[in-house]
């Protein structure tokens, strides 16, 4: 029987039989979703992470001089977080001395932060991150400007007492007015707003757009820490195939500057974007670790289920098997005839799978900060996994009902 | 060309029952020649049907020779006899076993879907088989929308659709009342008629007066084998 017959008769019996069918293919629906979801998920996680997470980094040429890791994934032992409190800060002097020295060409700024109350006209936002910064900041950042203009290296030499929102920022103090010439409070000290930078969106379901830079000798300096300390030092290698060149200069740098030995560790820490991105590397490889064996469960149960299924289809359609034999049809063609509708009743399952998988992963997307991204091949691997569990399940019955003697079928009842 | 179509010669075939043999046939000896119309009776447990699903190549003999049309099919292996089943028999049952979801067409066109015919072709060569047995109408209905009369012309369609050499029919009106019967029975005759090779199994000799030569089985023996008189409205070989 040719191959297009054999799956409009393997359509019209899983038809014939909706609810038991149905129950058949749970398992490998309950497999393939999970594929689906969890593969799309990670992958989302992907694009999020090397796209935006790392360009919010100030992208992947970019790194941090600073006292001690900022962000930290995994295990922070006691003693490290108290090697790390004792840590020397990172100074303007270090910077001056690391900036004169670096060969590389680079951009580099300098960051002092915290979190303030920025106020117009009554109206306050609180919480509100503010870098002080030099003029740079903007160029590593990448950031544009929607209205009106960063400040100049100029201004920060003067100590110029002006800022530059973010942009849901000044919608949230000027609600669609002009903000640029208008003064707001940061922490109750005036500045003057000159620009406003595009919108970033959201990482993680957290706003970008919730801040406000100034000059790194601007009032808001004080808020932030004690004179000639400051958070870090920003250095984007302009080549991104020098960053590497770059981050050892500067180590070698500051090692100099503060007499180390070659064999003590650095008591200071370089923060780039690959390292945040290499720490999710290492949660996606567990995850894609965990992943073959959740799926492979539900998928082995999932073909039990179909091979015994298909070994009651075959008693029950005993009589069936024997007609087809009494007119012609080979061992051959009745075991062709149950393996294909043994595949076609997993793949309907895979199929559906892929649907629900995609669904959980969209909604997932839709309801939680989680992104999540399609891969094609995880679509293509759920298919191919789905035609595979219901050959494998389908052979031993369908081995069963092609042996059958027919006329023994044929008294069957 | 030879006109025997068939010949057994010394067919036994014996059943083990536990430990126990049954011996179903005990060496038949038989020829059947190119449009005879044959009527096998005999007693139940005779072995009728033993000797049917034997020429129909369902079973094969326990000892024994068996040739159709000039082919040994006594030692042919399983696929051959598949073949066989599909190209050469075909079978009528009492019972009619009719695919109970597919339609009358889709039954009919059942044994040109393991001959490799594909669908347009098998599509018309069924439909032909069904106004041959006096079916167009009814053609997509399927067969528990049928009457018991009507079930059994589907099958004797599905058994014509390969055109073979031999039809035959174990109890083909065991299941049918009396006017049934004889309509089927006029399906036969006319097939006959028009140069079919008929074998069938009864043990009602009223029915066995549509038949040219009567073979009687008794305890898996040919007891007797004869010609009968033509019937007045039976036409002649
Ligand atoms: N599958 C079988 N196993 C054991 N004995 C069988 C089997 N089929 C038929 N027989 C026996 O063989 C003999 C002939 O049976 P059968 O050909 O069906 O007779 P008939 O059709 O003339 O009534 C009977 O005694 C029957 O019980
Ligand atoms: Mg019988």
């Amino acid at each position: 029987m040719p191959f297009f017959e054999a799956v409009i008769l393997a359509l019209s019996s899983i038809r014939a039989q909706k609810l038991k069918s149905f129950f058949s293919l749970v398992g490998v629906l309950i497999g393939v979703t999970f594929l689906i979801a969890v593969v799309s998920i990670v992958q989302g996680m992907n694009v999020y992470m090397t796209d935006k997470f790392a360009d919010a980094m100030g992208g992947i040429n970019t790194f941090q001089l600073q006292s001690r890791p900022g962000m930290t994934f995994g295990n922070v032992t006691e003693a490290m977080w108290k090697e790390w409190q004792r840590r020397p800060r990172i100074t303007i002097e270090d910077a001056a001395y690391v900036e004169a020295r670096v060969t590389t060409p680079a951009r580099f700024s300098r960051e002092s932060g915290t979190s303030a109350g920025v106020g117009y006209h009554g109206k306050m936002a609180t919480g509100i991150d503010v870098f002080t910064v030099d003029a740079e900041f903007f160029r590593i950042k990448n950031w544009n400007i929607a209205d009106g203009r960063a400040f100049s290296p100029q201004e920060v030499t003067a100590g110029a007492s002006v800022v530059v929102l973010g942009g849901e920022l000044a919608d949230r103090l000027f609600d669609g007015a002009e903000p640029v010439g208008k003064t707001v409070t940061i922490g109750g000290l005036p500045h003057r707003v000159i620009g406003v930078v595009e919108k970033q969106g959201t990482l993680f379901g957290i706003s970008l757009d919730k801040f406000a830079v100034t000059p790194i000798t601007s009032p808001a300096r004080l808020l932030t820490n004690r004179p000639h300390v400051i958070d870090d030092l920003q250095v984007q290698a302009i080549d991104p195939a020098t960053m590497p060149a770059a981050v050892e200069e500067v180590t070698t740098l500051m090692r100099v500057r503060r007499g180390l030995k070659p064999n003590e560790t650095a008591n200071f820490n370089i923060a780039t974007a690959q390292d945040a991105l290499d720490q999710w590397g290492k949660i996606s490889r567990i995850l894609f670790l965990a992943l073959p064996g959740l799926v492979g469960i539900s998928l082995v149960v999932g073909g039990i289920v179909i091979m015994n299924i298909m070994l009651m289809s075959v008693v029950e359609r005993t009589r069936e098997i024997g007609i087809r034999k009494a007119l012609g049809a080979r061992g051959r063609d009745i075991m062709a005839q149950f393996v294909v509708e043994s595949a076609t009743l997993s793949f309907t399952g895979a199929a559906i799978g892929i649907a629900t998988g995609l669904l959980l992963a969209f909604a997932v997307r839709a309801l939680t900060p989680l992104p999540a991204a399609v891969a094609p091949w995880s679509i293509g691997l759920a298919v191919g996994l789905g035609i595979l569990v219901g050959v494998v399940a389908g052979v031993y019955p369908a081995r069963q009902a092609s042996r059958l003697d027919p006329i023994a079928a044929l008294g069957h009842e | 060309m030879t006109d025997v179509i068939i010949k057994l010669e010394g067919i036994t075939r014996d059943y083990m029952m536990g430990a126990e043999q049954v011996r179903a046939l005990r060496g038949v000896d038989l020829e059947i020649r190119r449009n005879e119309y044959v009527a096998i009776m005999g007693p139940s447990g005779s072995g009728k049907s033993t000797i049917m699903n034997m020429l129909g190549c369902l079973d094969t003999p326990s000892a024994g020779r068996y040739w159709l049309n000039g082919h040994e099919v006594s030692r042919m292996k399983d696929d051959d006899l598949a073949r066989i089943r599909n190209r050469e028999i075909g079978f009528v049952f009492q019972t009619f076993n009719l695919l109970p979801r597919a339609s009358a067409l889709a039954n009919v066109e059942l044994p040109l879907v393991y001959a490799g015919i594909s669908g347009r072709d098998r599509r018309r060569r069924a439909e032909t088989a069904l106004h041959r047995v006096g079916l167009g109408e009814r053609m997509h209905h399927k067969p528990n929308e049928l009457s018991g009369g009507q079930r059994q012309r589907v099958a004797i369609a599905r058994a014509l659709v390969n055109e073979p050499s031999i039809l035959l029919a174990d109890e083909p009106t065991g299941n049918l009342d009396s006017t049934t019967s004889e309509e089927i029975m006029r399906v036969f005759g006319a097939l006959h008629a028009q140069g079919q090779t008929v074998v069938l199994v009864t043990h009602e000799p009223e029915i066995a007066t549509h038949a040219h030569r009567v073979v009687v089985l008794r305890d898996g023996r040919v007891d007797s084998d004869r010609a009968t008189p033509p019937r007045a409205t039976g036409v002649a070989a």
